[in-house]
Formats: C-alpha cells, structure tokens, sequence
C-alpha cells in the first residue's frame, strides 16, 4: 500500500507558539521544516491566552531582573522545577519578548513608550508584556506570519498517530489528513513535540478538542520518559454557568487588573488562604491591597504589597474549591469575581474580550455585576523530560518544548510564565534540531512493519459491526477524571480510579466508528482516546505515588510536604505495554543560585 | 454519503437529558435543528431534535447532535469563546460564529438551519475548504521594520491598530462579501479579512514597508464596492469598511491617482 509521503529534516508536531517558534528557528539554521498540526494555522491554543507574557524587562518596576523570576518560578513551582530551565527561562524571555516586537507584535505602551507590564499571580513585580486581553493572538499572529513568509510547509488538519523509529532514534511520524482521511507519512531526522497538553481528559476544561495529550503520548510510545504529570493545574478562574461555557476560562488578568473574590457572604477569603510562608508578601488589609490597586492604575511605585487575590493559581483553586465545599458557594457552585468596583471605560479597555465573553455567553455586564468562577482543568505541567538547554527528550531525534515538555514549571505554573515558555524552548529545540539533523548522517528508514501496525489499529473501529460510540467512552472518562484525580486526591479515590482506567482501556480497544474516513470527528475520538487514556493512568498512577501536598497536587490523606519528596520527580516510562512510575532524582541547585534564596539576598515586595 | 438518518434523528431525540443533575434545565424544552449534511458531491438539510439547556449555543447543540446522535457530524471548533475563529457558519442564513450564536435568540417554534459557509467548497457537513485564504496571506508583503525604528510608541498607537489586529480569522467576511461570493472573483480580490490585516500592517508605527502596488493590483482594493456587508457579520466589531478599507483606497488613489505625485514619479522614478 502506498502512502502519501513527505521528507524533511525536521517534523514540527504542533503550531501553537512553541511548535511554530521552534519551526522558525530551525528553518533558520537551515533546516527543511514541515510544520504538523491538527487544527488550521493560528488556531492552537495559544490564540486563547490573555494575560500576557511573563519577562523581566523592568519597564514598570525597575527593582526587577531574572533573578526575581528565576526566583518567583521555583518558589510558584514549589522547587520541583528543573533549576537550569527556570535559569534560562528568567534570562532568555526579554530577548524573546523584544524579538517578537521587532517581528510586528503590538503590545500595551507604558506613557514613556514602551512594553507596558502588568502584575499577575506569584510574581514580586509587574512583569507581563500584554496587549489588552489578547496577548496569545497577537503572539500567533505575528509567529505564525514570521514563518509563513520564511517558507515553512505547512501541513493543517493533519494529526500525527505515531512517531516510527529506526533501531533507536526517531526516522518519521505517521499520522492522517482529517479532511479525507487518508494516511500519511512524514519522514523525518528530527521531531519537536510541541502539541500543548491534556485537559480533554477532565470534563470541566478551558482546553479545546486538541489537547488529547498526543505528544506525551506520542513520546511514551517511542520509549521517552516522562516526569511529574501528577502535576495538573485547575486554573481557579473558570467560568461556571451557563452549562455550556462551564470551564471556559476568566483570565487572570482580571485579578491583575484589581478583581476580587469574595463568597456568597460577601467575605474576601483570599487572606484566610495564603500560606504562612509567603503571608508577608501580600497586602495586609483591605486599605494597603486597594493602596497597591490605585498606585497600579496610576501607573506609579508603591510600598503597599500586592492584593491576596494575586496569590499562586493551585492556591486560589484550593481556595474556592473549599469556599464551595463548606457552603459558602454563590448560586451556581463557584465564588464572586468583582471589578465592578472600577470605572467601566477601565475594565472595557484593559480586558475587553471578558467583557464581551460574560455579556454574550451569561448575560452579565462586568463592569455592573461580578462574575461567578470556580476551578478548571487548565494546564499540565509534567510531560516530556528534557534536557533543559536543547529540549532533547530522552530517545535521540526527539524534541519537545512548550506544554508537552516538563521541567520549567515544577509543580505549579505562574500565570503569565507559560507564553514565554513557549518562545525561550520553542527556540532552542528548534536550534537542537536542525543541528541534529545536520549531523544525523544518512536518513533514517520508518519500521514498515511499524508502519502496518499503527494502520491496522487506526482503522479497526471502522470494521466494528457493533460497538460503543467513542464520545459514549470519552464522557466516561472524563467523569472518572474528574471524580478521583481532580483538586484533591486521596488514595482509595486514586486506586478506584486505575480499575476504571483498566475498564477504559477495554472499551476503547472496542469503539465502533460510523461514517466514512473523510472529516469523521467520531473516528478522530477514536484515536485520541487511547492518548488520553495513556496520560490519564499517567496522571494517576505518578499521584498515588506522590504520598505529600506539593504545588498543584493535593492529597487529603497527605496534606503536608514531604521535604524527602521534593528531591524527587516521578518518571513514568513504557515496559512493554505495562506502564511503570519510578522516583528519580532532582538535579541540585548550583550554589550560586541558591544563594539568591538566602534571606539577605531577599528583596519582598 | 454516509450522513445521519432520519433514525438518527429520533435516537437524539428520546437520549434526553440525563447527565449534570446540578445543572438540570430550567424547562424541558426541544430545539430542532436542520444542519446541512453532505460533501462536494451533495447533501441536504437532516433534522435533529436537542435538549435545550440554559444558555445554550448552536454549537453546543452541534456537539450535542455529535455526541448523542451522529458521531460523524464534522465541524470545526476550537476554543468555544469567540476567540479562535474556527466555528463559522451560515446560520438561518446569516453567516455567524456557531459560539455566539445563543438559541434563545432564536424564536422557540421555528427549526434553526445550519449550513456551511457558501463562498468556500464544502469539505463535508459543515466544514468547508478555506486554504485560499492561507495562500492569500502568503502573498501580502510582510512586517519590515523602518530603518530607523526607536521601538518607542503610544498607546493611541497600539489603541488605532488594536482594531484591525484583534482579527481572529473566523472569514465570515469573506463569506459575505459579494465580490466573493456572488461574483467569484477569488483570483482578482483578497477580501476584507486581508485588506484588514494589510491595515493593520500599514499603520503599524514602525512599518516601513509600502504596499500600495499590492494592493492594487495583488488584493483588487477597487473591486471593493463598500457596501458594509462584511462590518455587519464581523463578531469582532471590527469597523471594517470604514476604518480598514476605505482609508486604504484613499492610500492607492494618493498614490496611483494624485496628479502631483504623478508627476513625482515621473520625475524621480519612484
């Protein structure tokens, strides 16, 4: 059987920001580029990101520089994260801000003319480069015709299903055009996994139909490792009524901007919240947190701390969560986000996309009425390991950067850190690959028998005479993940969840497909749900062994951090079709940089 | 085609709405929905009854009609926030966002028709062929960067341009504009999204670049005859004949037109 077949030095599988910064740059070296990715071009994810890019530029607050956000990061991630990629992080993301501004990005003025910068959860300073509420479209925007006009081929609506291998290093990925369904074949020296995340495996999600886990998955597959995916962040600010925007997310621009949560008796609860160890960042009293406000809205310094609204999201997600728990909930299951309290010319300029999304979708003006939101599925922060300076996974030829990698967040995510993620390790990935690809000699050659196998499996649902529907297994799914590895965790809730996996897993091997192959979304699910299912046990079987409370992972049977724990990232790995969870390691903190955390060295705002 | 039956149809019908206890509707009521099911070769408008709840929008009710009733139902979405661009749609005739498009704006006894978008070839149900565009774009000169660029600028900077970059290239206005639609005139005319983003290019503080010949020429501004259609469809509220295009021609006539740049040009070769 002949299949379509394409050859390039690099696969990009994914467009969003960190797939296409990745595919520029390896074009730039040199690099033949086909660029993958399963929705049209300027659709990926990035598109929805609102709050802005996290960069230590100091134009509003000089007092800041990358050693804050290095800082701010570990400290958000609860030192889980990998020091190195939280280093180049912190001293790369100005370079990748600017640079996007010389590409034609247009991003909000301070009155002296340059990148205006706003605060945002868990960071000392005001420090995200935005443009109103539309930062990831501008950023994709400008990405995407930045690589369109450096001859990038571009293959749309196509979904990768499998990376094929040649003896030990990548040589391809198969996969099949959604519009006819038709396979075909990349074959390739190099792939940059760059497909963002997994949020299709909860039902209540701010993420689209694309983030099934596919590069995670695609990279377990070919024998990569993957850490900390017990690590999931259920983003506070979701919305949660009308049924259907359920989970559509409330950027956390409104907090920056001045939002307040208050619950149905009117109380600020945020302050009840903070941990301890950070309470002497944030404001004390309601006087200094609106002192902090109007110094932020004139654009001037202040010495009043920040409002505890602008605490880490696992934080606030908490918080909510147990405000709704114990019965504090407003009418629909969630908690009042306010910033009625301020002049609505104001609220409509800084965050007009909010604007429209409540008055269109819930009938609610926010410059009259708070918002109700509660916590959703939003973001992974484990995933592919790699290696911090090139992205390189742990099987040669593969890549991974963005949302798909793990590493820079630990074990929870700043606001704001995730946009700048993509352009610092979009970037160097796509460097390590053309390089690799330089030097990788002759093309590698697919596995034919490979080849065969990932085309039977693809098609079996579609020979079914009888079967379930795969959105009936999706629903199922999704209710288990949201029950039993939601917010909080406990370990017979965790356990209840691998059996239904195990079920799942089964159902799955037996969906039936109607239709034809051409734009079938049901025989799409089909495929998608077997990389769901694999990230799922993932999630799970890394959080039944993570015995502690650490960042976004919370254990009610374990509530407190387990200092012996956070030495360790728990490395999930295929054997065979059996999937193992192993500790290993945390690579340690040169002392130069742990120096920075000596309280002398502290500057708290 | 493989498309659904009118069993289909009466299977979506009795699954009613057992799941989200805690979001139980707030009366039981049926939306009846025609969406046009079919490929290049043909199709027809299949009726499907949905459960209504709260706040629900057509494309809820799409994903409703894909989960329950036809898994193969294809259509494109993405981030159900008005935000992507992905679920355009001629719904009751009017092209709109399927996102947007709330049902109880819709009067309750009447079927809601949902077709694809008409301008592009139709792919399958309601997803339809839309790469012109994507070549389109290519073909627009790009950002450059004044030589002299201080990278320093206002916010009414930002504020002027912001309009025509919050573009989210959901092509409801090609699919209206007649130049396009009626006339077929794809291979002359680039249509507003593009003359939008040429705008946006064009007032950029720090362009350099001039696009007057491409616009012209390349993106047939003049075919444009303003009548507005493609500003009543945009979801963005993007005032797009009035701020993008219009100012535009006024570009190409100084340009091409003005006596005394003529002569300019004459004179100076430029």
């Amino acid at each position: 059987m002949a299949i379509e077949t394409h050859e390039h030095d690099v696969i990009v599988i994914g467009a969003g920001g960190a797939g296409l910064r990745a595919a520029i740059e390896a074009s730039a070296h040199g690099a033949s580029v086909g660029l993958v990715c399963k929705s049209l071009l300027g659709k990926a994810h990035t598109v929805m990101a609102e709050g802005g890019i996290a960069a230590a530029l100091a134009h509003v607050d000089p007092q800041d520089g990358w050693e804050t956000h290095f800082k701010d990061t570990m400290k958000g991630g609860s030192f889980l994260n990998h020091w190195r990629m939280a280093q180049i992080h912190a001293q790369e993301s100005p370079d990748r801000v600017r640079e996007l501004e010389e590409w034609g990005a247009l991003f909000d003025r301070t009155p002296d003319g340059r990148i205006l910068q706003r605060a945002f959860g868990g960071h000392t300073w005001k420090r995200l480069a935005h443009v109103g509420d539309r930062t990831g479209l501008e950023m994709i925007r400008t990405l995407q015709d930045r690589g369109v006009h450096q001859g990038l081929a571009v293959y749309m609506e196509c979904t990768i299903t499998r990376l094929l291998m040649d003896g030990g290093r990548v040589a391809g990925a198969l996969g099949y055009w959604r519009h006819t369904g038709e396979l075909v074949l990349f074959r390739c020296k190099a792939v940059v996994i760059a497909t963002g995340g997994i949020g299709k495996a909860y039902k209540v999600t701010s993420n689209s139909w694309e983030y099934t886990g596919d590069g995670q998955s695609l990279a377990y597959d070919a024998g990569a490792e993957l850490i900390d995916m017990e690590f999931v962040q259920f983003h506070p600010t979701g919305m949660v009524w009308p049924p259907g925007v359920m989970g559509l997310l409330v950027t956390e621009g409104v907090r920056g901007e001045g939002g307040i949560l208050r619950n149905r008796q009117g109380e600020r609860f945020m302050w009840k919240y903070l941990p301890e160890a950070r309470r002497n960042e944030y404001a004390a009293d309601e006087a200094e947190a609106r002192r902090w406000l109007d110094a932020s809205v004139a654009g001037k310094q202040t010495d009043a701390r920040r409002p505890p609204e602008l605490s880490t999201r696992d934080n606030v997600s908490r918080a909510i969560y147990t405000e709704v728990r114990e019965g504090r909930g407003t009418p629909h299951g969630g908690a009042f986000l306010d910033i009625s309290y301020l002049p609505a010319e104001r609220v409509m300029k800084k965050l007009p996309s909010m604007y429209h999304q409540f008055l269109e979708l819930a009938d609610v003006d926010i410059t009259k009425q708070p918002m109700e939101v509660g916590p959703t599925t939003h973001y992974e922060m484990g995933g592919v390991r790699v290696e911090p300076d090139t992205g390189a996974a742990t099987v040669p030829g593969i890549y991974a950067a963005g949302e798909a990698a793990a590493g820079l967040h630990g074990a929870n995510r700043l606001g704001g850190n995730s946009l700048s993620d993509l352009v610092v390790f979009g970037r160097r990935a796509g460097l390590a690959a053309a390089k690799y690809a330089r030097s990788a000699g002759a093309a590698p050659r697919p596995n034919e028998a490979e080849i065969e196998a990932e085309t039977r499996d693809l098609l079996a649902p579609m020979s079914r005479a009888t079967g379930e529907s795969p959105f009936e297994v999706h629903r199922a799914l999704t209710a288990c993940m949201d029950r039993y590895v939601g917010i909080y965790r406990v370990k017979a809730d965790l356990e209840r969840a691998l059996e239904l996996l195990e079920e799942l897993k089964g159902r799955a091997a037996k969906v039936r497909v109607e239709g034809g192959r051409a734009y079938n979304p049901g025989w799409h699910m089909s495929r998608d749900l077997r990389n769901l299912i694999t990230v799922s046990e993932a999630i799970t079987r890394s959080a039944l062994l993570r015995t502690e409370s650490r960042g976004a992972h919370s254990r009610l049977d374990h509530p407190k951090l387990d200092p012996e724990l956070g030495k360790v990232n728990y490395c999930v790995t295929r054997v065979g079709t059996v999937m193992r969870v192993d500790p290993t390691p945390l690579p340690e903190m040169p002392a130069e940089l742990k120096a920075l955390f000596e309280p002398a060295k502290e500057k708290v705002g | 085609m493989s498309a659904a039956t009118p069993d289909h149809a009466a299977r979506g019908a009795r699954t009613a709405p057992a799941a989200d206890g805690a979001h139980a509707p707030a009366a039981a009521r049926e939306a009846v929905l025609r969406v046009w099911r079919g490929d290049a070769k043909g199709g027809a408008e299949v009726e499907y009854r949905v459960p209504v709840e709260t706040g629900m929008v057509v494309l809820d009710a799409i994903h409703w009609i894909q989960g329950h009733a036809a898994p193969d139902l294809a259509v494109r979405w993405n981030c159900k926030a008005a935000k992507c661009g992905s679920c355009s749609a001629e719904v009751n005739g009017r092209p709109a966002l399927m996102c947007k498009s709330r049902l109880d704006h819709f009067p309750h006894d009447a079927p809601i028709t949902v077709r694809p978008m008409k301008t592009f070839p139709v792919i399958r149900d309601l997803v339809t062929d839309v790469s012109w565009n994507y070549e389109v774009n290519k073909r627009i000169p790009p950002f450059k960067p004044r030589p002299d660029a201080s990278w320093r600028w206002q916010q009414s900077d930002v504020d002027r341009i912001q309009e025509f970059r919050k573009c989210i290239e959901c092509f409801l206005c090609q699919d209206v504009c007649h130049v396009l639609r009626s006339h077929e005139l794809k291979h002359q005319f680039a249509g507003p999204r593009f003359l939008v983003r040429i705008a946006g290019l064009e007032m950029h503080p720090m362009d350099g670049e001039d696009r007057s010949a491409f616009l012209k020429d390349g993106a047939g501004i003049g075919l444009c005859n303003i009548t507005k259609c493609c500003t009543e469809v945009c979801p963005e509220g993007i005032h797009i004949t009035d701020n993008a295009i219009i100012p535009l021609k006024e570009r190409v006539v100084d340009h091409y037109y003005d006596p005394l740049r003529w002569l300019w040009r004459k004179l100076t070769g430029r």
